[in-house]
């Protein structure tokens, strides 16, 4: 608890920052474009419709969106920009429908008393219909501001500081105090702000100037603390190593963040919790400077080649060809794999008298079958169709923290499981034998970017993790963290102890 | 109270070229249909500098309608209006509208200014100085018999009756030398509206407004107007002095809304001559 709160300010900060200049840019598109629709009925059916589809785009997949498309306009596509701009989209909805509709009716006695007293056009709307819309406008902002700080918590697997990282990492590593610290922090900024626009919106309607002068100064308070850490947080010199969203990925990014640390004497953090491609291309952006990869998932859904060589030496060589012309490099093979792996209950797998995939392609019709999300919808899943001709009664996707639960109540039958996860152990669950080899091998491997691939005493120290972890101890360390409970860090410097000199 | 009113000088950018001695207003063929519907049909009238004009008639005859086309809040079907004998088309419908005070017969005062920012909206648009804008709006108020602590409310604390005297007031803010005015007393308690009536009349006579009257009080018509246009379906029924049209009425509906104050004086002057006669 004591180390999730003390990363409490910077996310929280990092948190504040994201969502309120998102709100802020979001309000100053939306506001003028509602304005404009209200004298012309075409754009506010198009502005809402645009905005309200938007809306239907669930805002995880919104800003995971927004990687592929800023990467195709060469912009930085990880970390603060693909959050801002999708929570900037996503923040458009209530201010410019509350808007439109508010301009729309207004008393048509008072906008006929503005024609009649001389107003021009615009000054009707900025001296009229604006002052009598601002209620209006004060709620639907109150509204964007909840919800762009409930989003902002998405924006952690895109690359973004956020409360979101407590949550990603707590929910993964079943650390139930992280996820609170998370949620509660949210819900208390969102809270903060939602009184901030109660005490405006009061402050107007009921004329009393020391409330709106209290919420705008509070406001502005928050904004100028943002600006300034944002302006601040910025430190080039500091490397940055990515980890996906699972346990094992936190740990080797701690261990590795520890080595150059010692190695390079700059600053090192960890970004957590990269969605599985994000990580890649974030690595070929510069945006981060490396992380633990898999050479199954670099040859399958990273470099898209179709059937994997049997030969992991083979396969290796044709890897680090093709990584080398983006700029990315194998820094050390760790020595474990971690593949897709089919398991079960062991009782079960016994009394049905399952060994190998074959075996379970033969009653798997019956079955129903766990897997994490995209399991089905990677080529693993094809090619143990092809070579076994095995399917499932039912396919179930599911958030991969949840899968041993579900197989332990009966839910499911099989599951997708990591060879590493030290769950199959602790579960006491049987893998599969794949004796076609249909699974290609999954060797961890360290990737570094072109920053740390001219750094020759980064290379070096990563180089030392070469060999260094057998399957065994990544399975330990991932129990360690999953059921016994224990702090990342302190699970990562013992799995690179035994090889510290 | 005429003369502090009557500044009507001081620098103040002439958007349109007319003063109270210029402010004529000819209308010509002037009608308004909605669909089918004819609101005003073939109206042509004249009204010469400082005369007051009453147009009366029963609801939807379009005495309204015919009003707002004057000043461009209802763009007419077809026929011209002139004021200060130029086309009210030629010129931009808020530099018209300055020009010309306008009390709506909702009131509509804005709901977030105060009853002094109400008032002096017109002559803020006209760019007058702080302190002419203050003194004018003190004035007002004490024309329209509000006391000047009202300045400073807003108008969700007025009655109807305050709230109607404050739109009057705004009509008038920025010394118009063209007043258009629907039913500007009508939700006042009588004796207000007879005091108001009578400064107001001397006020427009004071200045020589020109003023065009919408209301459907036969008796503040007569007692009002140089001229009474009487309005039956969007057509002229009559336009005449009050004299005429209380002496020569041209039409059997004309007969019909002059009876009720005709009935009623007569109850009067038979009471006071005859007081056992109740």
């Amino acid at each position: 608890m004591r180390e999730q709160l003390a990363l409490l300010p910077r996310l929280l900060t990092a948190h504040l920052a994201l969502s309120l200049f998102a709100l802020l840019l979001g309000v100053c598109i939306s506001l003028p474009l509602a304005a404009l629709a209200s004298r012309r009925p075409w754009l506010a059916q198009l502005a809402q419709s645009a905005a309200a589809l938007v809306q239907t785009i669930p805002s995880l997949a919104l800003l995971a969106l927004m990687v592929p498309l800023l990467g195709a306009l060469g912009w930085p596509s990880i970390g603060f920009l693909p959050a801002f701009i999708a929570l900037v989209l996503y923040s458009l909805l209530p201010v410019l429908g509350n808007t439109i509709t508010a301009l729309a009716h207004l008393p048509p006695e008072l906008t006929e008393a503005a024609r009649g007293v001389g107003l021009d056009d615009w000054q009707q709307l900025t001296r009229v219909e604006l002052p009598l819309a601002l209620p209006m406008i004060v709620a639907g902002v109150r509204t964007a501001a909840v919800w762009t700080v409930g989003a902002a918590t998405l924006a952690t697997p895109v690359g973004a500081d956020s409360l979101g990282n407590f949550i990603f990492s707590g929910l993964q590593t079943r650390n139930l105090p992280a996820v609170l610290v998370g949620c509660c922090a949210a819900a208390g900024l969102a809270l903060l702000l939602d009184g901030l626009g109660k005490l405006l919106l009061s402050g107007l309607k009921k004329r009393r100037r020391s409330w709106t002068a209290l919420a705008l100064a509070g406001l502005a308070a928050l904004y100028l603390y943002a600006g300034l850490a944002r302006l601040f947080a910025r430190a080039p010199d500091t490397l940055v190593v990515g980890a996906k969203t699972f346990t094992e990925q936190y740990i080797l990014a701690d261990l590795i963040a520890d080595r150059l640390r010692d190695a390079t004497q700059r600053p090192v953090r960890v970004q957590a919790s990269l969605g599985s491609t994000v990580a890649f291309d974030a690595l070929c952006n510069g945006d981060i400077d490396a992380y633990v990869d898999y050479t199954g998932t670099l040859w399958a859904t990273v470099l898209r080649r179709g059937a994997a060589p049997a030969d992991r030496a083979a396969m290796l060589a044709v890897i680090r060809a093709d990584l080398a012309p983006r700029g990315v490099t194998v820094a050390a093979e760790l020595g474990f794999e971690n593949s897709y792996a089919l398991a079960l209950q062991r009782a079960r797998a016994e009394s049905w008298k399952l060994r190998t995939i074959g075996d379970l392609a033969r009653v798997s019709a019956g079955l129903v079958m766990g897997a994490d999300y995209e399991f089905f919808a990677r080529p693993e899943w094809r090619a143990l169709q092809r070579a076994y001709g095995i399917d499932f009664r039912e396919r179930r996707s599911m958030d991969p923290a949840l899968m041993y639960q579900a197989l332990q109540s009966g839910a499911v039958d099989v599951i997708s499981a990591f060879s590493t996860d030290g769950r199959i152990a602790a579960y006491d669950l049987l893998v599969l034998e794949d004796e076609r080899g249909a699974i290609p091998p999954y060797d961890a491997v360290v990737l570094i970017g072109r920053r740390l691939a001219q750094d020759s005493s980064a290379r070096a120290a990563l180089a030392q993790l070469a060999h260094s972890i057998d399957s065994e101890r990544m399975r330990r360390a991932n129990l360690a963290v999953d059921l016994q409970h224990r702090p990342v860090p302190d699970v990562a410097r013992e799995l690179g102890a035994p090889e510290r000199r | 109270m005429g003369g502090p009113l009557a500044c009507n000088s001081g620098g103040l950018p002439r958007e349109v070229p007319f003063t109270a001695s210029e402010a004529t207003i000819e209308v010509q063929g002037l009608s308004k249909r909605y669909g089918q519907r004819a609101a005003v049909a073939g109206l042509s009238f004249e009204l010469p500098a400082g005369q007051l004009l009453a147009l009366i008639g029963e609801s939807g005859s379009g005495k309204t309608t015919t009003l707002k086309m004057l000043n461009r809040l209802i763009e007419p079907s077809s026929g011209s209006v002139r004021v200060g004998g130029r086309d009210v088309t030629g010129v931009p419908p808020h530099a018209l509208r300055r020009q010309i005070g306008y009390a709506f017969q909702k009131v509509g005062l804005f709901p977030h200014l105060t009853v002094a920012e109400n008032v002096a909206i017109t002559p803020r648009l006209l760019g007058w100085s702080k302190q002419r804008i203050e003194a004018r709006v003190r004035e007002l108020l004490q024309l329209v018999e509000l006391d000047a602590s009202f300045a400073g409310r807003f108008p969700d604390s007025l009655s109807g009756g305050q709230a109607q005297r404050v739109g009057l007031a705004r009509a008038l803010g920025a010394n118009p030398p063209l007043l258009l005015l629907d039913e500007p007393f009508g939700a006042l308690d009588p004796l207000t509206r007879d005091r108001l009536q009578q400064s107001f009349d001397r006020l427009r006579r004071g200045l020589g407004l020109t003023v065009v009257l919408v209301t459907h009080d036969v008796s503040e018509a007569l007692s009002l107007a140089d001229r009474i246009l009487v309005l039956r379906g969007g057509r002229c029924v009559q336009l005449d002095t009050p004299h005429a049209l209380l002496t020569a009425p041209a039409d059997p509906y004309i007969e019909q809304l002059l009876a009720a104050p005709r009935r009623q004086a007569r109850v009067f002057e038979q009471l006071e001559s005859d007081p056992g006669h109740a």
